[in-house]
C-alpha cells in the first residue's frame, strides 16, 4: 500500500471538507423562511391591491404533533380564509433569545404588516423589534408585556384541563392522578389546578401526583417522569409537555392518560380518553381582520372554549355515558360564560383560602396562580 | 416493596442505553481513539432504528439498521481522524454537529409516527418471582445484552491475545507498530464496532424506550456516556455501574417529587449528573490506576512510518 504523499491528503482533506460543508449547508436550507419574495417594493404597485403579508415564528418544527402544529394550522386557517388577500409565511425552530430578535426583524423588513410570535420567550425580542418598526403590527402569544403595535392572545387551556379532571376523577380506580409538569409557571400551576378541581367535582377524594421535568420536549425524560408517576399509584396521567411519550408510557402500562395540544388518539388506543386541543385559527383570522379593517389595537385576547379556542375532543368510548353527559354540561356553561373553573372557595393545599366563596377569579387573580390547590400533593419546587 | 422493585426495574431500563454507548465508546479509546461524535452517531443510528422499525415493524431489523447507521457514522469519523490524521477532537465535535443535523433532516418525515404495539417482554417463571420478578425480569432484551456485553468485552480486553493487542494500540501504537500489527487497521475495527454499539443504544432509545422519534431525541445521553468512560477509568464494570447509577438517581428524583418531598426540582434535576461523577470519581480516584487503565495514546493520531 503506497501511503499517499502530504500534499494528496490534504487536498482530499480540503475537499471532503468543502463536501461537509455542503451537506450542512443545505440541511439549513431547510430551517430558512419559505422563500419571502424580495423585500416589499418600496412603491408600491398601483394597480391589483398587494396582499397583506403575514409571518409566524415558530418555537418547534411544524411537525411536532404538538403546539407548533397547532399554531400552523391556524396560519394555514388564515389563508383558507383570505385566499389571495393574505400571503403568508413562517420560519420554525426558532430558538427564544437572540436568534429570535434577528428572525424577527428580517419578517419585518421583509414587508410583512403582521408577525405573530408563538412563544413565551419571544416576548422581549419582539417588544426591542416593536419598537423600530412602527408600521408593523406585532402580535405575541402567552406573554405579558404589550406596546402601541404589539399586543398579546392567550389561550384558556385550563378549561381542557378542568374537563379532563372530570373524567380522570371518575376513570381512576386508585385514587390517584399524576401530572406531568414543564415548569412550575402559572400558566401550567393553572392547569394542574383546574385538572385536580375537575376531578374533585366527580370524587371529592381524588389525589394529584406532580412531577416537574424542567423542559417542554424531550420524550424519553417525560416518559421516564410518567413511569414514576405510575409506579407511584397514578393511573390517570396529563402533561403539559409536547410530546407523546406519557400517552405512550401510560399505553404500556395499562393506565389512562390525555392528548395534549393536538388530537393524538392515534397514539394509544387503549389509553387515550379524549385530547386537549387549541385551535388558534379563530383569533389569527381576527387578527389578520383587524389589520386588514385599520381596526387593530393593542389589547389583550384570551379566549377559551366560549371562542371556540379551546376543546377537549374525542372522548373515548370506555367513558360512562353520565361523565359525558357531565362534560357536555360544563362546557356548555363555558360556551354561555356561566361557568367560572375557578370560583370560591378556593382553598391552597396548604389551608389558606384564596378565593372568597361564591367569588369567582378575575383575570389578575388567574395571572398570578402561585399555588396548589387543595388535593395536590406536595410543594411547588421554587428559587424562594 | 413494589415500588422499590418499580425503581430498580426503570433503573435498569434507564441505564442500558448509556452502558451500552459507554462500552462501545471505552472500545475505540482502548485502542487509542477518543471518538467525541457518539451523541451524532446516536442521533442517526436513532433516526435509522426508528425508520427501520416503523416500516419493517422489526426490532431485530430496528437494531440492526441501528448498528450499521452507528458504524458508518464512526467509518466516516475513522476515514477522517485515522486515515486522514485530522486532530480527533475537532472531528469529534463535527461528527456531532453533523449527526444532529442530517438526523434532524432525514428523520422530518417519521415525526408523530407510531411504531406498532409490542407485547411486554419477561422471562418466563423468574418474571412471576415476588419482588425480583418485577424489578429485574420484565425488561427488554437489550438490558440483558447490556450485562452480557459488559462480561464480553472485560474478557476480549483482557483475556485475549486480540485484546491484548488492541491495548498494546492503545498504548503505543509505535510499538505495535514496530512488531508488526497494523495500528490503523486495528484502530478502524475498534471505532467501527464502537459505532455499532452506539448505534445499537440509540436505536434503543427510539424504538424501545421513549418509543417515538423527533429532532434531537438522544437529548445529550452520548455526552453522559463519553463522560462515563473516563469517570469510570475505562473499566467495563464500571461504566455499567455508573449508567445504573445515573439511570438510578433521575429515576429517584422522580420518585421523589411524585412523593411530595420538598426538595427544589432544579437541584433534583442536577442530582444524576452530580452523583454519578462524584461516585465515579471517588471510587477511581487512586491516581496509580488512572495512569494504568487510561490508554497512553488516547487522542494522539498515529502515521505509519512518521
Amino acid at each position: 500500500m503506497s501511503i499517499p504523499t502530504k500534499r494528496a491528503l490534504l487536498k482530499l482533506a480540503a475537499l471532503s471538507s468543502l463536501a461537509a460543508a455542503a451537506i450542512l449547508a443545505g440541511c439549513g436550507k431547510k430551517e430558512e423562511p419559505a422563500p419571502a419574495p424580495a423585500p416589499a417594493a418600496a412603491a408600491p404597485a398601483p394597480a391589483a391591491p398587494e396582499p397583506l403579508k403575514a409571518a409566524w415564528v415558530y418555537v418547534g418544527p411544524v411537525g411536532d404533533a404538538g403546539w407548533t402544529f397547532a399554531h400552523d394550522l391556524g396560519r394555514k386557517a388564515v389563508e383558507a380564509e383570505f385566499g389571495d388577500k393574505v400571503k403568508t409565511s413562517f420560519v420554525e425552530k426558532v430558538p427564544e433569545g437572540a436568534d429570535a430578535e434577528r428572525v424577527i426583524r428580517d419578517l419585518a423588513t421583509q414587508g410583512n404588516k403582521i408577525i405573530f410570535a408563538t412563544s413565551f420567550g419571544y416576548m422581549e425580542p419582539m417588544l426591542k423589534v416593536a419598537a423600530e418598526f412602527p408600521d408593523v403590527k406585532f402580535e405575541h402569544a402567552t406573554g405579558y408585556k404589550t406596546a402601541p403595535n404589539m399586543r398579546i392572545y392567550d389561550a384558556k387551556f385550563y378549561e381542557d384541563t378542568y374537563v379532563a379532571g372530570i373524567i380522570a376523577g371518575k376513570m381512576s380506580k386508585t385514587g390517584t392522578l399524576g401530572f406531568v409538569g414543564s415548569f412550575p409557571i402559572p400558566e401550567v400551576l393553572r392547569n394542574i389546578n383546574a385538572f385536580t378541581l375537575g376531578a374533585q367535582s366527580v370524587n371529592p377524594k381524588i389525589k394529584t401526583k406532580v412531577v416537574w421535568v424542567s423542559t417542554w420536549f424531550d420524550p424519553p425524560k417525560e416518559s421516564e417522569a410518567a413511569q414514576s408517576l405510575i409506579n407511584a399509584g397514578a393511573d390517570v396521567l396529563l402533561q403539559n409537555t409536547d410530546s407523546t411519550a406519557v400517552l405512550q408510557t401510560a399505553e404500556k402500562n395499562g393506565k389512562y392518560a390525555f392528548g395534549w395540544d393536538s388530537d393524538m388518539s392515534g397514539f394509544a388506543t387503549k389509553a387515550h380518553l379524549a385530547s386537549a386541543i387549541a385551535d388558534w385559527g379563530g383569533y389569527y383570522k381576527k387578527a389578520v381582520k383587524d389589520v386588514m379593517d385599520g381596526t387593530w389595537k393593542t389589547e389583550r385576547t384570551v379566549w377559551g372554549v366560549k371562542e371556540g379556542q379551546n376543546d377537549l375532543i374525542k372522548i373515548a368510548d370506555v367513558v360512562p355515558e353520565d361523565i359525558r353527559k357531565k362534560v357536555e354540561e360544563v362546557k356548555a356553561g363555558m360556551k354561555a360564560g356561566t361557568f367560572e373553573v375557578f370560583t370560591g372557595p378556593v382553598v391552597t393545599n396548604d389551608g389558606k383560602e384564596v378565593l372568597a366563596k361564591g367569588a369567582a377569579a378575575d383575570q389578575a387573580w388567574k395571572d398570578k396562580v402561585d399555588f396548589y390547590v387543595k388535593g395536590v400533593e406536595g410543594k411547588i419546587p421554587s428559587g424562594k | 416493596m413494589n415500588e422499590l422493585a418499580l425503581l430498580v426495574a426503570a433503573t435498569l431500563a434507564s441505564g442500558t442505553p448509556l452502558a451500552i454507548a459507554g462500552l462501545g465508546l471505552l472500545l475505540g479509546e482502548k485502542a487509542g481513539v477518543l471518538n467525541l461524535g457518539a451523541e451524532g452517531m446516536m442521533l442517526v443510528a436513532a433516526i435509522a432504528g426508528f425508520g427501520a422499525a416503523f416500516l419493517t415493524g422489526s426490532d431485530t431489523i430496528a437494531f440492526a439498521a441501528g448498528a450499521a447507521a452507528g458504524a458508518a457514522m464512526a467509518a466516516l469519523f475513522a476515514l477522517l481522524a485515522i486515515g486522514l490524521n485530522t486532530n480527533q477532537y475537532a472531528t469529534g465535535l463535527a461528527l456531532s454537529l453533523f449527526g444532529a443535523g442530517f438526523s434532524a433532516f432525514v428523520g422530518v418525515a417519521f415525526v408523530g409516527k407510531k411504531l406498532p404495539d409490542r407485547a411486554p417482554f419477561e422471562l418466563p417463571l423468574l418474571a412471576d418471582l415476588p419482588f425480583f420478578g418485577p424489578a429485574l425480569f420484565r425488561q427488554h432484551p437489550m438490558v440483558y445484552v447490556a450485562i452480557a456485553l459488559v462480561a464480553a468485552l472485560a474478557w476480549f480486553l483482557y483475556r485475549t491475545r486480540a485484546g491484548l493487542v488492541l491495548r498494546a494500540v492503545g498504548e503505543s501504537p509505535e510499538s505495535a507498530h514496530a512488531l508488526g500489527y497494523p495500528v490503523r487497521a486495528i484502530r478502524l475495527a475498534a471505532v467501527v464496532t464502537g459505532g455499532a454499539l452506539c448505534g445499537i443504544a440509540g436505536a434503543f432509545l427510539s424504538v424501545v424506550y421513549a418509543p417515538l422519534w423527533v429532532e434531537g431525541l438522544v437529548a445529550g445521553r452520548g455526552w453522559i456516556a463519553l463522560a462515563l468512560t473516563t469517570f469510570a477509568t475505562w473499566r467495563p464494570a464500571r461504566v455499567l455501574l455508573g449508567a445504573y447509577l445515573f439511570g438510578g438517581v433521575t429515576m429517584l428524583q422522580f420518585a421523589l417529587q411524585g412523593a411530595g418531598v420538598e426538595v427544589s426540582s432544579q437541584l433534583l434535576s442536577m442530582l444524576p449528573y452530580l452523583a454519578t461523577i462524584v461516585v465515579l470519581a471517588l471510587i477511581s480516584r487512586n491516581p496509580l490506576w488512572i495512569r494504568i487503565n487510561m490508554p497512553a495514546s488516547l487522542g494522539k493520531p498515529f502515521h505509519p512510518g512518521s
